[in-house]
């Protein structure tokens, strides 16, 4: 077999490996062809969240009261901003790559490695903003009962229409089960972390404050949750077997578990590529400085790079719109 | 190589620019544009796109149009498919652009079908 290398021999004919119909080096054919790839994985995650969500259509939890935090700005409902604040992030980061491919076309060295630098530096600082942005989501913040059907109640002030926290209302009752670990009992036995109330102290709390009312996880008409009056709360709160605080992989206190699964599960995969994405661009950045391409006579590696990174963000805008938006 | 070649102009030839620099800068005030119109839309919810088409609301349909835009001009400009040859464009486009679809329409068909089984069957879900 003939490999595909130009030679004089072969050069302009279309057999043999003469000439490049796409007008692409390997390489970069290669990186189309992984991105490709994973572009379908993306869309088979996406598209595995929207079976679910259609699936539970009439009791998906609403993004826009899930997301409403941002730092140093406690107790208030800013729904959105953050997201947007890491979606102009990486655009930007986004932005620094291009023109570090531009410069490298033009062949300018210290260009190229400001501009990898930048990029590298946005990448972080949106790896950063996940990992806020993920620890905020698994921490919670109102707290909520489940029922034994796996149904998650949550609480509002029937004066302010506000949601309210079960540490703002339960009652400390004494009595009640220690946690338990390894040192008291049986052998290498322990469990996780026990919610800072028990049920019996949210129900205590419940019936000892009339203005409390329980929303369910089911969407009315206006598309907004459905809130018990106080009769159906009080029957519906007999239901309740857990006290969930914040997000697991089994449970959460936002609503439809699924919801926290595909939240960690996408936003994670995409994480990770933004992680690989600053490593690779890390070792670029290395070669740069080094005069690697400088010596190879051409920057392409720099735009293969570019093109993985542009990846991570054109998956982002997805996942921002199915995830926050839609 | 053919790369030293760039197409300056986005919007059809509406918006031609000096350099490719310039380009780039161009096309990142349009993406955040575009992105601060989601944002905007997002936070407010006018109550007029709340109108149901083809089994969705208005508003959604909107947000996937203008998310196709952005990654319309993330992958024309940044990895810069404007400027490779025809053949490799559309290799890369047209896969993900018929398999995608067809994968999401089959899968929410699927997954509305088991939300009526769930809320018209005989068995309780709420308890």
């Amino acid at each position: 077999m003939e490999a595909t290398v130009t030679s004089t021999e072969n050069e302009g004919k279309v057999w043999s490996g003469g000439n490049k119909p796409l007008a692409a080096s390997y390489g970069k054919m290669m990186m189309w062809f992984f991105i490709v790839s994973d572009a379908l994985t993306f869309s088979g995650f996406l598209v595995a969240y929207g079976f679910s969500r259609f699936k539970f259509i009439e009791s998906w939890p609403i993004a826009d009261e899930v997301f409403t935090h941002f730092p140093f700005a406690h107790g208030q409902e800013l729904p959105m901003i953050y997201v947007a604040l890491m979606t102009f992030i990486l655009i930007m980061s986004s932005v620094t790559m291009v023109l570090a491919v531009d410069a490298g076309h033009k062949m300018k060295k210290t260009k190229v490695a400001w501009y990898m630098l930048l990029t590298i530096l946005g990448g972080a600082m949106f790896v950063g903003s996940q990992a806020w942005e993920w620890a905020t989501f698994i921490k919670g913040d109102y707290g909520a009962l489940e029922t034994k059907g796996g149904r998650i109640l949550q609480f509002v002030d029937q004066d302010t229409g506000k949601r309210v926290a079960i540490a703002d209302f339960a009652q400390e009752l004494p009595g009640e089960r220690a946690h338990h670990t390894r040192k008291d009992g049986l052998w290498f036995t322990k469990e996780g972390s026990l919610p800072s109330y028990s049920v019996n102290e949210v129900v205590a709390g419940f019936n000892a404050h009339d203005n409390i009312l329980i929303r369910t996880e089911f969407l009315n008409e206006e598309g907004e949750k459905t809130v018990l009056t106080r009769s159906e709360s009080a029957k519906k709160i007999k239901d309740a077997v857990l006290v969930v605080e914040g997000a697991n992989l089994i449970r959460n206190e936002y609503g439809s578990r699924l919801f926290a699964d595909f939240f960690f599960f996408i936003t994670g995969f995409h994480g990770f590529h933004v992680f690989s994405g600053v490593v690779i661009n890390a070792i670029i950045f290395f070669n740069v400085i080094l005069g690697t391409y400088e010596k190879r006579g051409h920057y392409e590696m720099v735009e293969k790079v570019g093109l993985y990174w542009h990846f991570v963000d054109l998956v982002w805008v997805f996942v921002f719109t199915f995830f926050y938006l839609v | 190589m053919a790369h030293d070649t760039h197409k300056l102009a986005i919007f059809r030839g509406l918006l031609k620019f000096k350099s490719n620099e310039q380009k780039i800068w161009g096309v990142l005030v349009f993406l955040s544009l575009v992105t601060a119109i989601e944002v905007i839309l997002g936070i407010y919810k006018p109550e007029m796109l709340d109108v149901k088409i083809i089994g969705m609301k208005a508003l959604n349909w909107i947000f996937i149009f203008l998310t196709i835009v952005k990654a319309y001009y993330i992958a024309w400009d940044f990895m810069h498919l404007r400027d490779e040859k025809g053949s490799l464009t559309w290799s890369i486009v047209l896969p993900l652009v018929i398999l995608i679809p067809y994968l999401a329409f089959i899968l929410l068909v699927e997954g509305n079908y088991i939300y009526e089984v769930m809320r018209d069957g005989f068995v309780s879900w709420n308890f």
